[in-house]
């Protein structure tokens, strides 16, 4: 990969592997995926004016630990003041979150993504809104690998990196190469 | 999820002064700290969301990070609710509560 760069007319540019980019597809796409599923799990049950409205969403935290991270409680210490926050707010928050990884899908599949062949790279260019919502689905899928690898506190990247699983330290490896695409991406942007 | 300020009561005459500033601003979103979040993103959301200086972002991102948590913003609840929605957007853990809890 070659890191996000600004050019003279505003646009960012990275260059991916094939490979990378079908990584960073793959992973865009679980969140999609996840935050889909959230939603339909609460649409039988909620009133339909309520929900053309955009109110009426979930009021109960999802049980899922991911979710619970990307879709956390506004109160700490108010269950009850969670809960009506949750209700009001958080189907725009899952439809917000699904329409930046798909952005991250859209610009990837624009550079060439569904018909790559192993020896090209990929140029992704991004105007000023796309890289809004780069930024923030890296982030949501930063935060997705940190809980299922069990990343806690600032030491714990670092120890997973010297696991003995290959699986973990596969994921941890991807987890620091997202983190890395995602700083070059906020020291480019003005 | 209407907040109503309790107006100051006429009948007191002096209002201590602290008193009045908790009536002004009553509410505060607080960014809590994590592990995933890198230190350039959080300093970046503060600028560009907050549309705080370059200096006081970075001076809110430290405090986060060595503090544990940080106020990023104070005022009405209904204010501090959007504040929360957006930092959630943004992947930040955010929580509002009374200043004075």
């Amino acid at each position: 990969m070659k890191p996000f760069k600004r050019r003279r007319r505003g646009g960012l540019v990275a260059t991916f592997e094939p490979g990378e980019a079908q990584v960073l597809a793959s992973l865009a796409g679980q969140v999609v995926e996840l935050l889909r599923d959230r939603n339909g799990e609460s649409q039988s049950e909620a009133d339909p004016l309520a929900g053309q409205l955009g109110l009426g969403g979930p009021s109960l935290p999802p049980e899922d630990p991911v979710l619970q991270r990307l879709l956390p409680d506004a109160y700490r210490d108010d269950a009850e003041d969670s809960a009506e926050f949750r209700r009001f707010t958080e189907r725009s928050l899952t439809s917000a979150k699904v329409a930046n990884a798909e952005a991250i899908l859209a610009a990837l599949v624009a550079a060439g993504l569904d018909d790559v062949d192993d020896e090209e790279t990929l140029e992704v260019e991004l105007d000023a809104e796309a890289a809004q919502s780069w930024l923030r689905s890296l982030t949501d899928i930063r935060l997705s690998l940190a809980v299922r690898l069990g990343i806690e506190d600032d030491d714990d990247a670092m120890l997973l990196a010297r696991s003995e699983d290959e699986a973990v330290v596969a994921m941890t490896e991807l987890y620091d190469w997202l983190g890395y695409v995602q700083e070059t991406l906020v020291t480019s942007l003005p | 999820m209407g907040s109503v300020t309790t107006p100051t009561p006429v009948e007191i005459e002096e209002p201590d002064v602290s008193e009045v500033v908790e009536l002004e601003n009553p509410w505060v979103t607080i960014v809590w700290n994590d592990p995933v979040n890198l230190m350039s993103y959080v300093a970046y959301v503060f600028r560009n969301y907050f549309g705080y200086t370059e200096a006081k972002a970075t001076e809110l991102m430290l405090a986060v990070h060595h503090e544990g948590k940080a106020i990023v913003s104070s005022g009405s609840r209904e204010q501090m609710e959007r504040h929360v929605q957006a930092m959630h957007e943004y992947g930040l853990w955010a929580t509002l509560q009374r200043a004075d809890e």
